[in-house]
């Protein structure tokens, strides 16, 4: 008997992906959350007003300091003093008598309303701020339009945000360090934003309460309303709208699974990656903000094998100075120490460095990472110099990326070296012997492998971008995006090639690319003899689970046998079987 | 009404913590505080002001006070600045 039709449209599961902030699992409902900035309009009042709206005004201040004061305690507690900091600023703005003395006076001498007044007194410092040629003064304006918002806010009475009912998984743009206030509010199961990298305020939070997050969804505010069942994967970093009850129990799976084996991860941390036989893999992570460098120390890291410092060039309206990145290089490298921190030079395309740059038809072929610096040298030694000076505690180490010819790495070398001359002559110090090293992710590198491990001191296959290469594919597009493999024949004997040159010249090779991080490929890369994987600090325990359980000789053995099959699914299938018979308790997503 | 110029001594330059020692010195006078740098001019004793100063390390500012206990005011700010804020 066919049932009737009740009208409901079918929902239809819809998946997301995103980068993995924070790990874990959970399933709700979302709660889409959207900070609209208020809006003010100039109102004319009258002389028996004023007194009105003065009192308006003050009451407005009180309640915004209460709830800074709040958040400040919220966010000391559960983020430390140092990042509980930023708010004492907006809490010293909110007690600026001559400030508000300003602002009740221009409500009584131009009879017009506080929140118009207090929009058009405090963007003029707002402005002043956003003038400067400087990183700090132009934080200091978005924490100046975060209180500007908050007392126009409570002046309108507006609330910003209800209670929710019950636990949810907020969904949103972004989440600001104010916005962090709603984790203790509410019951929070996670939570999803479009933009954001790997850290932020609220991904530090949402470690330390354990709960996922995942961001650079970059469609999900859009994808996602109010209500709609969630499932949150902080491992896979992805996101999953209306989850049938199939995708709900593989889910749960994997949940259950990551619990047994995180019990045990505590062990982890402390030991250091070595196989059964004794050969010692350095295990580091990639980071791109000095945030995460805690969190990559809690799960065990041997330093960081890959900083990524486009994050200075990030939301900055110029290109940083020589100072403003020693600065930010020298907190990374003291934060760091003892171990060791690789600065990667700025990996971006033309555009990021030099705003009139032509649009490319081919930007993934085009002009980009070393190109870019070697063309623009004043620039390069911008970055050179900061990074050298922050090297005096003998722990840096630095990166060029995607290098395609010798002559590259010598004009590099020699930018290196001019630098120190400029350091020199100015009395500043630096590490004298300070390694250099290069991405190997081009394939005329690959394949040049020996000839560059005779200019450099280490090598690093960066596998992301020497996959596409290698496959001719983006692994971005679709219709082609199951060709990004991994394990494909060629790619293994690429891998081969080039660990093997390293080792012919003396040097190490290490891997930064997400291969290193995938558990299945970790017996593989031990075989091969990679020196060091640097990997995201959320899979670190899992990959040091699996060296501490294996020998390097039955890797050795693994790797030949592999290296001489012919397609990727055979390679995949031993893998899989392999990793599940050796180290049953690792929670692979198969 | 009395001038005195400093420079700043300290690495980070007049961040908010040094900003709000200098604020909450001037505070503990009855004089007017203005201070200048270049060709700019803030209250000295107006938190978001200081702020926008924006002034880094071996930036000169004048300081004017102007009012019956002066004299101290300038040199209990001009000490603070020497101290480097007791930041370093």
């Amino acid at each position: 008997m066919d049932s009737p039709d009740t009208g409901k449209a079918q929902e239809v599961e819809i998946v997301l992906k995103g980068i993995a902030a924070a790990p874990g699992i959970s399933l709700g409902p979302a709660y889409l959350y959207s900070k609209a900035v208020p809006r003010v309009q100039q109102k004319v009042i009258r002389a028996d007003e004023v007194a009105s709206e003065i009192e308006r005004l003050r009451n407005a201040n009180q309640r915004s300091e209460k709830e800074l004061q709040k958040i400040h305690a919220f966010a000391e507690q559960k983020l430390g003093s140092q990042n509980a900091r930023i708010f004492e600023a907006q809490i010293m703005i909110l007690g600026d008598s001559i400030l508000m003395g300003t602002i009740e006076k221009r409500i009584a001498s131009e009879m017009k309303n506080a929140e118009f007044i207090v929009a058009d007194e405090i963007s003029k410092y707002k402005q002043l701020m956003l003038a400067a040629h400087d990183e700090y003064m132009h934080e200091r304006a978005l924490d100046v339009d975060d209180v500007m918002n908050r007392i126009i806010r409570n002046i309108q009475d507006q609330k910003l945000f209800s209670r929710l009912e019950g636990e949810s998984i907020i969904v949103s743009e972004t989440l600001a360090p104010a916005d962090t206030i709603i984790f203790s509010r509410n019951q929070i199961l996670g939570y999803a934003t479009d933009l954001g990298g790997v850290t932020s305020h609220a991904a530090i939070l949402a470690r330390s309460l354990k709960i996922p997050a995942v961001v650079g969804l970059r469609s999900a505010t859009k994808a996602v309303h109010t209500g709609d069942a969630l499932a949150i994967d902080g491992y896979a970093g992805v996101v999953i709208v209306h989850p049938t009850e199939e995708t709900l129990q593989a889910l749960e799976r994997k949940k259950q699974r990551f619990r047994e084996f995180e019990e045990r991860l505590v062990d982890i941390a402390g030991l250091t990656a070595e196989t059964l036989d004794h050969k010692h893999i350095e295990l580091s992570a990639n980071i791109e903000y000095p945030e995460e460098i805690q969190f990559a120390r809690v799960q065990g890291a041997a330093g960081i094998g890959l900083f990524r410092t486009e994050s200075q060039l990030i939301g900055k309206p110029a290109y940083p100075t020589e100072e403003e990145q020693y600065q930010a290089y020298q907190t990374i490298s003291g934060e760091v120490y003892p171990h060791s921190v690789i600065f990667r030079t700025f990996d971006v395309g033309g555009d990021k460095i030099s705003p009139d740059t032509a649009h490319e038809a081919n930007p993934f072929l085009g002009w980009r990472g070393i190109r870019v610096l070697l063309d623009r040298p004043d620039l390069f030694l911008d970055q050179l110099r900061g990074i050298l000076r922050a090297s005096t505690r003998k722990n840096v180490r630095i990166m060029f990326p995607m290098i395609s010819t010798v002559q590259e790495i010598r004009q590099a070398k020699a930018l290196v070296a001019q630098a120190k001359k400029e350091l020199d002559d100015r009395g500043l110090g630096y590490d004298p012997h300070i390694k250099i090293g290069v991405m190997i992710e081009v394939p005329a590198a690959a394949v040049l492998a020996e000839e560059i491990a005779s200019e450099v001191d280490f090598l690093s296959i960066g596998t992301n971008d020497l996959i596409q290469y290698l496959m001719a594919v983006d692994r971005d597009n679709a219709a082609v995006a199951p060709l990004y493999q991994q394990f494909h024949p060629a790619v293994l004997r690429t891998i081969k090639h080039v660990i093997d040159a390293g080792h012919k010249r003396g040097v190490w090779v290490g891997m930064c690319g997400e291969m290193a991080g995938d558990p299945l490929a970790t017996v593989l890369l031990v075989g091969l003899g990679i020196d060091e994987l640097s990997v995201l600090p959320s899979v670190l325990p899992e990959i040091k689970k699996i060296i501490l359980s294996i020998r390097q000789k039955d890797a050795k053995r693994v790797a030949e046998r592999l290296l001489a099959r012919a397609t990727e699914q055979e390679i995949r299938d031993e893998l899989s079987a392999l990793i599940r018979n050796k180290v049953p308790e690792i929670p692979l997503d198969l | 009404m009395i001038e005195r110029t400093v420079t700043i001594l300290n690495k980070k330059g007049l961040h908010t913590r040094p900003a709000a020692s200098l604020v909450k010195t001037a505070a503990r006078f009855q004089s007017e505080l203005t201070i200048r740098k270049d060709n700019f001019e803030i209250n000295g004793k107006s938190i978001i002001g200081v702020m926008t100063l924006a002034a880094e390390e071996g930036s000169t500012l004048t300081l004017r006070l102007d009012g019956p206990d002066e004299e101290q005011a300038a040199a209990a700010l001009v000490e603070l600045f020497e101290r480097k804020f007791d930041e370093e």
